[in-house]
């Protein structure tokens, strides 16, 4: 993991001494809310409904156990004991003052933690797979070059003041996308050319929200010591040109559409032919530099673990099922991946206390070199366990509440704060996410159900993602009272889809009911081998539509 | 006279004039006793007229494109760039390329809704002086300019990434 040197230090220490001060003008009635806005949230300080919201940066969610513990301090000396994962890897803390931020900004500099640009007009968070560097199918490890983006990107002078938020997201391997990337103002998937040089394909322009699109590919092949400058030129453009005239209008998926995505490829490549040389681009020597960084943990020499994993599940079958959804394929024999959901029923998806961040720190010390993953579906990642100790580690997890053996299926739902928490909200998200999660309690048929991404948002803004979920929900306002549209054949993955709206809304109450119908539609319909989104793009809306308006 | 900042947070007086474009049908008003700053387009437009004319520069909005006087940037001895509203980062941009694509080296001058916090980054933008919002205060400029000590990316005030650094 990265490990901040003396610069990074400095600059840490100076961004909270420039907050302080930024803070007491603020109280002091020196800075208007108007000009404290863009400041206070390129320090992650939004302000909700209860209380401001601190959302804390989690680059590509790489976690240590002292940062988690940290965590979980802050939570209990400046909020009340919880915090929430996000959907961009991040963490948020609900009720912080205003005036504590500084301090907690300080605390958080002391473990090389920060809130800078997790929310504004700026460059956010760098996102990725959460299984990278122990996945055995990726081109590259993809967080030395998400690093690279962090402190680039982190106070960069010309675009600090974008006409909208920019998100960046990296995908390393060719046959799964975790980090959503098609879905991100500017997506990196590395590939390799035919003469094995590593490089990027480069998509531009996706985003949700009111206008909802996939990023179309600008370029085939950007070799990696490109990658700086060619970003720059594309954030150049966009600076210059994208709209700030009309806030809904202003993502860069606007330009990209307005230019079309081969006339704005034109003018990126005709910025960076003058910027291609610049010092801004990468040195081999650099890229060294970060990769050992990133460098394997002490990995012992281990057989795969497979007569007693077999003879494990065959005598406990909670065991068996948690194998089998939340346990993944790592390159090394003898370990494991494994995800700790964060989506037990009753709890809002994502959210955390104090203890359980401590119990996560002692579990990453434990089992898995005192390191985690934080995932866009809201969920924890222990990269590094050993094979022969998954059982102890599952009948540990269990009565934490880290055990729910429903990574990936309908209950292992994305969900946003909603209206419980959110300002923005058409209607509160977190029950609908219960109500489905009691409707479904029964795992065996989950499992039959397969793999199937149900994600949930408040508004438009769409947080929760529902547009790019198999079902996405989305509440809407109706004279007043909550209802909830339904849309179906989203994908986040690499065949990236925007999904379909069903049809008119519903009340609240008759949700799970309406996802138990489009579930059997897709249980009568399916053929042996499809998941529900085949079946979907097999046969298309009508049916499900018929079923649920019938 | 008003005060203007310079790079190194120090004020000093100065008395150059921003002439706002004519609406139709008016012809630029440029004071008879003072240096002004005109409308790019319009220095360009009148370039026989203006050329050589050490008490006239120009100044650019943030929509506005600065390839247009990209070949004659160093025969003005002052240019400016408005922030129509602080949020609006296009004037960035523009002092980049003024600076780094077309060479200007005389002074380059943040104008219209300038404020404290956003002095650093004209500062490494390649701004050298900064005409600061009348309601704020000035004493507080050197503060807000040096908060940073260094920067982590090349940009016109620096050739040298922190990643060039860190190797030497
Ligand atoms: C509670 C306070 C929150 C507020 C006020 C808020 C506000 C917003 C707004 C206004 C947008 C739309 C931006 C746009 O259209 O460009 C947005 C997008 C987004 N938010 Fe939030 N948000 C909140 C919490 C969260 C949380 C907790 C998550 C994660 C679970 C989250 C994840 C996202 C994502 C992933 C997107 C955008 C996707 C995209 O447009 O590309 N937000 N948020
Ligand atoms: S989707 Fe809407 S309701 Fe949900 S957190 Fe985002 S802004 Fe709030």
């Amino acid at each position: 993991m990265y490990v901040y040197d003396e610069h990074d230090r400095q600059m840490a220490a100076e961004r909270v001494a420039q907050f302080r001060d930024q803070t007491r003008r603020a109280l002091a009635g020196e800075l208007s809310e108007e000009e404290f806005l863009p400041l206070r949230l390129q320090n992650g300080l939004y302000v909700q409904r209860h209380a401001p919201m601190l959302r804390i940066c989690v680059p590509y969610g790489m976690l240590r156990s002292d940062q988690l513990r940290r965590l979980a301090r802050i939570t209990r000396d400046y909020d009340k004991g919880y915090a929430h994962f996000t959907t961009r890897q991040n963490v948020q803390l609900n009720w912080p003052a205003l005036e504590d931020v500084p301090d907690i900004l300080a605390d958080l500099a002391e473990v090389e933690m920060h809130a800078n640009q997790t929310s504004g007009n700026c460059i956010r968070n760098t996102t990725t797979d959460q299984f990278s560097g122990v996945q055995a199918d990726e081109i590259a490890d993809p967080r030395p070059y998400c690093e690279i983006i962090r402190q680039w990107s982190t106070f960069h002078p010309e675009f600090a003041f974008l006409p909208r938020k920019f998100k960046v997201a990296v995908n390393a391997s060719e046959k799964t996308d975790r980090a959503a990337i098609r879905i991100h103002d500017i997506g990196l998937q590395m590939v390799r050319n035919d003469a094995g040089e590593l490089g990027f394909r480069v998509h531009v322009g996706g985003g949700l929200g009111r206008t909802p699109m996939v990023g179309p590919v600008i370029r085939d092949f950007l070799p990696e010591l490109d990658l700086l400058t060619y970003l720059e030129a594309v954030l150049r453009v966009y600076n210059r040109y994208g709209r700030r005239d009309n806030k809904f209008k202003a993502r860069i998926k606007i330009l990209v559409k307005a230019l079309t995505p081969e006339g704005f490829a034109e003018k990126v490549e005709a910025e960076w032919a003058h910027i291609k040389d610049s010092p801004t681009r990468l040195t081999p020597d650099a890229i060294e530099r970060m990769k050992g960084f990133f460098t394997e943990p002490p990995y012992e020499a281990l057989e795969n673990a497979m007569d007693l994993l077999a003879r494990q599940r065959f005598e406990n079958r909670g065991f068996d099922q948690w194998l089998s959804h939340n346990v993944d394929v790592h390159k090394k024999p003898g370990y494991a991946i494994v995800t700790l959901t964060l989506k037990k029923t009753g709890t809002p998806p994502g959210d955390v206390t104090d203890q359980q961040l401590e119990q996560i720190a002692d579990l990453a010390d434990e089992y898995s070199f005192g390191e985690v993953r934080v995932t866009h579906h809201q969920n924890v990642v222990l990269a590094d366990v050993r094979q022969d100790r998954l059982l102890e580690l599952w009948e540990t997890i269990t009565p934490m509440g880290f055990g729910t053996a429903n990574l990936n299926t309908l209950t292992d739902i994305i969900c946003c704060p909603g209206g419980d928490y959110c300002a923005l909200a058409n209607a509160k998200s977190i029950p609908v996410a219960e109500a489905i999660q009691r409707r479904f309690d029964d795992l065996d048929y989950l499992y039959d159900l397969g793999n199937i991404d149900l994600n949930i948002s408040g508004c438009m803004n769409a947080c929760g993602h529902h547009h790019v979920g198999n079902i996405g929900v989305l509440g809407v306002d109706k004279k007043g009272e909550e209802f909830y549209q339904v849309s179906l054949g989203g994908s986040s993955h690499h065949d990236a889809d925007i999904g379909k709206i069903l049809g008119p809304s519903f009340a609240r109450e008759d949700m799970p009911e309406v996802i138990a119908k489009i579930i059997d539609v897709y249980v009568d319909q399916r053929t042996e081998e499809e998941e529900f989104l085949d079946t979907y793009r097999r046969i298309g809306i009508k049916p499900f539509k018929e079923r649920v308006y019938a | 006279m008003p005060d203007v900042i310079n790079a190194d947070g120090t004020i000093r007086q100065d008395n150059w004039v921003v002439v706002p474009r004519p609406e139709e049908g008016e012809s630029l008003a440029i004071p008879s006793d003072q240096p002004a700053l005109i409308p790019a387009d319009l220095w360009l437009a009148g370039y026989e007229h203006f050329a050589g004319n050490d008490q006239i520069g120009v100044w650019f909005d943030s929509h506005d494109e600065p390839e247009i006087i990209a070949d004659r940037v160093n025969e003005l001895p002052l240019i400016g760039v408005n922030f129509p509203r602080f949020v609006d980062g296009r004037g960035y941009s523009i002092a980049r390329l003024l600076r780094e694509r077309f060479g200007y080296r005389n002074e380059l001058r943040a104008i219209g809704d300038v404020l404290l916090d956003q002095l650093q980054f004209m500062k490494r933008c390649g701004f050298d002086s900064y005409a600061l919002r009348p309601d704020k205060d000035i004493n507080h400029a050197a503060t807000c300019l040096n908060f940073f000590s260094q920067g982590y990316q090349a940009a016109t005030d620096t050739d040298l990434p922190l990643f060039r650094r860190r190797a030497g």
